[in-house]
C-alpha cells in the first residue's frame, strides 16, 4: 500500500527533462540579462535597478514552477497556502522595514536640521 | 427526557476517535519540509531587511563599487545554476531508478557546489584581506551575515549531499531515500531561488548605488 502511494507521490512531485530544460534556459536568459544591463548601463540607474528587479521576481517564479515544482494541487493545496502566507508576511516586513527605516534615516539627516528647526518653531 | 435531545441516544457518543487511521510512513514528509523550507525563507526575509536597511551605512569604509567584482559573481551564479538542474538530472534517474545515474549527477551536483562555495570563500577572504571584514560598517556586517548564512546553508546542503550519495550507494534507491532525495531536492532548489534575490539586491543593486 505504501509503496503504491510513495510511487504516485514521486510522480506527483516531480518534473520531467522538459520542465527542467526550460527551466535552465529561461534561468540563464533571466540571469544574463540583468548582469548585461548592470556592466554595460545602457539606461540610467534607477531604470535598470527596476528591470533587474522584475527580472528577479520573474525567475523566482520560473524557479518555483520549474525546479520546486509548484502546483496548486500539490499537498492537498497546503504547500501552495504556506507559499503564500510567507510570502505576504515577507512582502508586509520587507516593504514595512524598508519604509520606516528610510524614513526614519531622512529625519535623522543632518542637512535637514534647518528643516527641524523650523518645524520646531512652527510647534506651540 | 423530552424529544429536544440534540443527538441522537440510539447511537453512542464519542468525543475522540479510537479507529486507527492510516499514517503511512513519509507520508507528511514532503509538506513539513516545505513548512520547515518556508521558516527559512521567513529568516533569510530578515536577513535581507537588515541588509536594506543597513547597505547603505558604509562608515566611511569600502562600499559595494569598490569591493564586488560582478563577473566572479556570474560565474558564482553560473555554478548555482548549473548544480540546480544537475540535482534536477539526478532526481530523473532516480524516477527511473538508476542507481548509477543519481550517484552520478549528485556527484556533479556536489562538485558545482564546492566551486561555488570555494569562490564564495575566495571573494571573502579578498574582501577582508582588504580591510573589508564584518567588523569594518554596518554595510559590511550585513553583507556577511546575509550571503554568509546563505552559504552556511550550501555547506550543510553539501554535507547533506553526500551523506545521502553514501545512503544510496549502499541501500540502494528504498523509499525513504526516495523521500530523501526529494527534500534535498526542495532545499537544493530554494537555495537557488534565495541566491536569485542575493545576487540581485545586494550585488547588482549595489553596483548601481
Amino acid at each position: 500500500m505504501s509503496s503504491g502511494h510513495d510511487h504516485a507521490d514521486a510522480h506527483g512531485a516531480h518534473g520531467s527533462m522538459r520542465d527542467y530544460v526550460i527551466g535552465f534556459v529561461l534561468s540563464v536568459v533571466l540571469t544574463a540579462i540583468p548582469f548585461w544591463l548592470v556592466i554595460e548601463r545602457p539606461f540610467s540607474g534607477p531604470v535598470i535597478a527596476a528591470i533587474i528587479l522584475g527580472f528577479a521576481a520573474v525567475q523566482m517564479v520560473v524557479h518555483m514552477i520549474f525546479f520546486l515544482h509548484m502546483k496548486g494541487g500539490t499537498e492537498g493545496g497546503w504547500s501552495l497556502t504556506a507559499l503564500m502566507f510567507t510570502i505576504i508576511l515577507v512582502v508586509i516586513m520587507l516593504s514595512g522595514s524598508i519604509w520606516v527605516m528610510t524614513h526614519l534615516n531622512h529625519n535623522m539627516m543632518p542637512g535637514s536640521d534647518a528643516d527641524v528647526a523650523h518645524e520646531m518653531s512652527q510647534m506651540p | 427526557m423530552s424529544s429536544t435531545v440534540a443527538f441522537d441516544p440510539s447511537k453512542p457518543v464519542s468525543f475522540y476517535d479510537l479507529e486507527p487511521h492510516d499514517h503511512p510512513e513519509g507520508h507528511s514528509t514532503m509538506l513539513g519540509f516545505w513548512i520547515y523550507l518556508m521558516s527559512d525563507c521567513l529568516i533569510f526575509a530578515i536577513l535581507f531587511a537588515c541588509y536594506a536597511v543597513l547597505g547603505g551605512n558604509y562608515a566611511a569604509g569600502p562600499g559595494p563599487q569598490d569591493l564586488f567584482d560582478l563577473p566572479l559573481v556570474a560565474v558564482n551564479t553560473a555554478m548555482l545554476l548549473f548544480s540546480s538542474i544537475t540535482y534536477g538530472f539526478a532526481m530523473l534517474a532516480m524516477q527511473r531508478g538508476a542507481k548509477g545515474q543519481v550517484l552520478g549527477w549528485l556527484a556533479i551536483t556536489g562538485v558545482f557546489g564546492l566551486c561555488f562555495l570555494s569562490i564564495e570563500l575566495y571573494e571573502f577572504a579578498h574582501m577582508i584581506h582588504e580591510g573589508a571584514t564584518p567588523q569594518r560598517s554596518a554595510f559590511l556586517s550585513a553583507f556577511f551575515t546575509l550571503v554568509g548564512t546563505h552559504g552556511l546553508h550550501v555547506t550543510f546542503g553539501s554535507i547533506w549531499l553526500v551523506t545521502l550519495m553514501v545512503q544510496v550507494a549502499r541501500k540502494g534507491l528504498i523509499a525513504a531515500n526516495q523521500r530523501r532525495l526529494m527534500c534535498l531536492s526542495l532545499f537544493w532548489h530554494f537555495l537557488d531561488v534565495i541566491w536569485i534575490g542575493v545576487f540581485t539586491f545586494v550585488y547588482l543593486m549595489g553596483m548601481l548605488r
